[in-house]
């Protein structure tokens, strides 16, 4: 098997780490770089939980090969938890949006990446960014409604 | 004996409002107008953190990414991993096992077969093997695992274990399984050791049948005016808990087996896990199981049923961590699946709509093992009048082994299965009588007192309130014609109900440590699973300790360290664990007054806490905080002290529950403890050409009780709901000729996603109080969910006239019903 070196930036600090050719970037990050809040829950980009943030845009991290994230810029929960979390985290603990909280991970970085990009979102626009997130116990909509308290800027 | 009527229940030691032995008045914070909706009610009778919708206790631990799942724990790099060989086959007889391939594999530890465990293990009988014997019954059944140093090789070399069957013919629906001289699917089926509460048929495919009798159905058909008949089938589901099963056993080289689980029920794996391991030396003290968080349960991380692989093959590489994580599709496949039931439903009414019989046939598909899917099948038996007043009652609960894979719980255990077809039938009936079919329910709906299907008497239920609350919020009775001439908008109202389905003998017990700044320690073994229990239990101490909930931990079961509970299923724990915790802070509350009156010789009868610190009626203005004995002691004049650490003690049984009862008939025993009842409505659109459904409005009113956390109640609805109409429009399971699951995946078996849920969902609080149950509350988690199906099927029929019978109720069958009325 092929084995190479990559580098990247994870949470804003440099890694390098030793992969093989077929391991994906989930693999990596949960076995070789600490990262335990990308999750394992189907391993074939259906329902969102390996979600993390690759120079910036939401990637399910278990379709993307370990080696493809050389020199990109990856984020995750651990690294958007620091100091008390961003607004959008404090908006879901508020609404004690998550039950199980085991979907949480992927639907903060979805819903980060929206308000990124787009900080007033409709409500629709909300859905179709966390569309990729599969929960099975909020029914959603105090998810959908912590996001838009962040987007209005509600604390 | 029955003991859950009010009032009887209000004679037992925990009364509904627990003001102690001493009388003590909880006081009423200042605060508590702020408090969100739901709440207004308790404040009212000065309750302080009970019915507030207080944050999650692990609320920041879940959003920060902290909390920990199974496969999140670290296990250094001398873990190994377990990967299983499969069954092909749905039915078929192993003829050898040959693993030498696999054990040449460079990184291969262990090759384990069924020769290396005889055993049989289940929770209500014990009719499941740690890996199949001499046949396999369902196509994923475990055969044989390999254990590596790492996973890509473990499953690299189980490909290369080479197992010779005879495949014997699958029988896959119960109907079949059921037919004189079909094949025996468990010949020894007479020799399994079971529950005194079930009864399997020996040299048949019948594992249990459970017949409820009461009054004359015979009579009762012939006093009716209006007799309906019909057959509703119901498919088989899955949870789709976003977190798949995982184990890792550690038998270490002391002797001592720990396992890590992903599970509801810590202490029935523990007990099942010592049963099953016994003939290898270890005992109940040898076996600990540590439950972190789980990523979403739903029934279907109750019980032992992979998790038994995590304990048997560690107990086979001693000093080994060993792992065994599912994939999605052995999620799908072998676990337990929600059981398919084919109901045969004949209901008679009179004119004036008094319903004057009921017989309810449910058939089963139980699958390959029915260790604890029998229960399901059980439970559904006792209770399938559902929530009406039924005199001339004839229930048939058969559970049918079938070539399928093993039934078992799943949210709503056997009530959302049965109450599709009761519930359509019902409306049906109705409308044979003519009678508006919400009028027809408020006539027929259970009151407290009435006689139970098995001959108990119904606890205090505020259904009539719900379904008020449910038909105003849904303006029932008032047409809504549909903006878009393609679309029909149509509506309905169902009811529902369910108890908890446990031994009689499920307790509940916890402990509680205060620190030495008067924070406090919970430790119960009540399983968090998204539902809010720590919060829950957090708010039941908080309220007769004053301290507030931001003070208090409570964390997930560790065997070693929590104290026990049966399991977290049936919607009891609030209940159960509930009543355990409250009794635990009354014992602590207790010592503190014992305490206070012997070191300070204060009047007992005066003293009360409040923000953390003990008061005296009789000295305003005094107050001893917490903080400075609850660790420390209480100084006294001498100089020397009194006390030392403040620990709390709790067990709670329900000790007027029993099932034993006539075999023929189900009456004489109580094997329910309660029943929570409610009301639920929809309003939806459905397209006359595609049959799209579009659900408008949800509503659910729910009776429980009280709420501990008004909040997570109604979260409790909006997610269940969801849960529900998705088995409802469009999920289910489907398999081929053979027996093999055809969409075991996400993108063939689709759960909904938050483009999918209902325009609009208003969740109802009703609260009359249950008069054992801890502040009055009893149990909701699963009950949102059991009314989802039947009003979908309702609803659709008031909107454009089609009646499907057949869960799921998809689009195409609706288009299809529309064009061949048409
Ligand atoms: S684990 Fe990557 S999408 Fe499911
Ligand atoms: S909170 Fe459980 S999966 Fe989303």
């Amino acid at each position: 098997m092929r084995k190479a070196s990559i580098t990247l930036k994870l949470n804003g600090v440099s890694r390098r780490v030793e992969v093989a050719a077929n391991d994906t970037l989930l693999e990596v990050l949960r076995e070789k770089l600490g990262v335990k809040t990308a999750k394992i829950g189907c391993d074939r980009g259906d329902c969102g939980t390996c979600t993390v943030l690759m120079d910036g845009r939401t990637v399910r991290a278990c379709l993307v090969l370990a080696m493809e994230a050389e020199g990109t810029r990856i984020e995750t929960v651990e690294g958007l938890s620091k100091n008390g979390g961003t607004p959008l985290q404090k908006a879901f603990v508020k609404r004690n949006s998550f039950q199980c909280g085991f979907c949480a991970p992927g639907v903060t970085l979805s819903a980060t990446e929206l308000l990124r990009r787009n900080p007033r979102p409709s409500r629709h626009e909300i859905q179709e960014a966390i569309g990729g997130n599969l929960c099975r116990c909020t029914g959603y909509l105090p998810i959908i409604e912590a996001i838009e308290d962040a987007a209005g800027g509600k604390d | 004996m029955p003991r859950t009527t009010a009032k009887n229940g209000k004679k037992t030691a925990q009364p509904a409002l627990p003001v102690g032995r001493h009388g003590l008045k909880l006081s009423l914070p200042p605060d508590a107008d702020s408090a969100p909706k739901g709440a207004k009610a308790a404040s009212r009778e000065g309750l302080r953190s009970v019915g507030k919708s207080s944050q999650r206790v692990d609320g920041w631990e879940k959003v920060s990414g902290v909390a920990q799942f199974v496969d999140d724990i670290e296990f250094g790099p001398g873990l190994l991993y377990a990967a299983l060989v499969e069954s092909p086959h749905a039915h078929a007889r192993i003829l050898r096992v040959d693993t030498k391939a696999a054990e040449a594999v460079a990184g291969v530890v262990r090759v384990l077969t069924g020769k290396d465990f005889p055993f049989k293990f289940g929770l209500y009988m014990k009719d499941r093997y740690v890996f199949a014997q001499d046949r396999v019954r369902f196509v994923g059944e475990q055969v044989a695992a390999v254990v590596a140093w790492d996973a890509k090789t473990a499953l690299r070399a189980a490909r290369l274990v080479k197992v010779d069957y005879e495949e014997l013919p699958p029988i896959l629906d119960p109907m079949t399984a059921l037919e004189d001289g079909a094949d025996l699917i468990h010949p020894e089926l007479g020799d399994y050791p079971h529950v005194p509460w079930f009864f399997p048929k020996a040299k048949t495919n019948v594992a249990h049948w459970r017949k409820t009798r009461k009054g004359d159905a015979a009579k009762g058909f012939k006093d009716a005016d209006v007799v309906l008949e019909d057959t509703y089938t119901v498919p088989r589901y899955a949870h789709c808990a976003i977190e798949v099963h995982g184990a890792v056993g550690l038998y270490d080289n002391s002797g001592r087996l720990t396992v890590w689980t992903a599970s509801q029920s810590p202490f029935t794996q523990r007990n099942l896990f010592a049963e099953a391991l016994s003939p290898l030396g270890l005992t109940h003290k040898d076996v600990r199981v540590v439950t972190p968080y789980i990523g979403g349960g739903f029934g279907g991380k109750a019980g032992v049923s992979m998790e038994i692989l995590g304990a048997a093959i560690a107990a086979k590489v001693q000093g080994h961590p060993v792992k065994v994580l599912w994939s999605r599709a052995q999620e799908f496949v072998n676990t337990y699946q929600r059981q398919g039931v084919v109901a045969k439903i004949k209901l008679g009414a009179k004119k004036d709509g008094t319903i004057t019989a009921l017989e309810h046939k449910l058939y089963w598909d139980a699958g390959a093992y029915v260790e604890y899917g029998a229960n399901v099948v059980n439970a559904a038996g006792l209770s399938a009048s559902g929530p009406y007043r039924v005199d001339n009652l004839h229930i048939d609960s058969v559970c049918v082994y079938t070539n399928l894979p093993p039934g078992g719980p799943y949210r709503g255990f056997g009530y959302s299965e049965f109450m599709f077809g009761l519930e359509s039938h019902v409306t049906r009936m109705a409308q044979k009588l003519k009678m508006d079919p919400v009028e027809f329910r408020r006539k027929n709906a259970i009151k407290e007192g009435d006689i139970l299907p098995y001959g108990a008497a119904m606890n205090p239920t505020g259904i009539q309130e719900a379904i008020d609350k449910v038909a105003a919020e849904i303006e029932w009775g008032r047409a809504v014609p549909s903006k878009d001439a393609r679309k029909a908008v149509g509506k309905s109202l169902v009811l529902f109900w369910k108890s908890p389905a446990m031994p009689p003998n499920a307790s509940s017990s916890a402990f509680l440590k205060f620190n030495e700044d008067a924070s406090l320690n919970i430790l119960v073994s009540g399983m968090e699973l998204g539902q809010g229990l720590l919060t829950a239990m957090a708010q039941v101490a908080s309220e007769i300790l004053s301290v507030p909930v931001s003070k208090i931990r409570v964390e997930t079961p560790d065997t070693d360290r929590n104290p026990y509970e049966w399991q977290t299923v049936g919607s009891h724990v609030t209940w159960g664990c509930g009543n355990a915790v409250l009794k635990a802070a009354v014992d602590a509350r207790e010592q503190i007054f014992d305490l206070v009156e012997r070191s300070l010789h204060l009047d007992r009868a005066s003293l009360y806490l409040e923000d953390s610190a003990v008061k005296s009626r009789n000295k305003p203005g005094w107050s001893l905080p917490l903080k400075s004995f609850v660790i420390a002691g209480i100084q006294v004049e001498d100089h020397t002290y009194k006390g030392g650490p403040i620990m709390g003690r709790g067990v709670f049984m329900p000790e007027f529950s029993s099932a034993i009862s006539d075999p023929e008939t189900g009456q004489g025993g109580h094997p329910n403890v309660h029943y929570t009842t409610g009301a639920a409505g929809v309003v939806v659109s459905v397209d006359r050409e595609t049959g799209k459904v579009r659900i408008l409005k949800a509503t659910l009113a729910v009776d429980v009780g009280r709420a501990i956390n008004p909040g997570l109640v109604d979260q409790q609805v909006i997610g269940g709901l969801l849960q529900g109409f998705a088995t409802a429009l469009y999920e289910d399971m489907r398999f081929d000729a053979k027996g093999r699951i055809m969409n075991a995946n996400f993108s063939d078996y689709k759960i909904p996603t938050a483009l999918d849920i209902p325009d609009k969902t208003v969740p109802i609080i009703v609260e009359v109080p249950q008069p054992d149950g801890p502040f009055g509350a009893r149990g909701v988690g699963e009950h949102t969910m059991i009314p989802a199906a039947p009003l979908i099927a309702n609803a659709v029929e008031d909107a454009v006239g089609a009646r499907i019978k057949s869960m799921p109720v998809t689009a195409e069958k609706i288009a299809l019903a529309l064009r061949k009325g048409a």
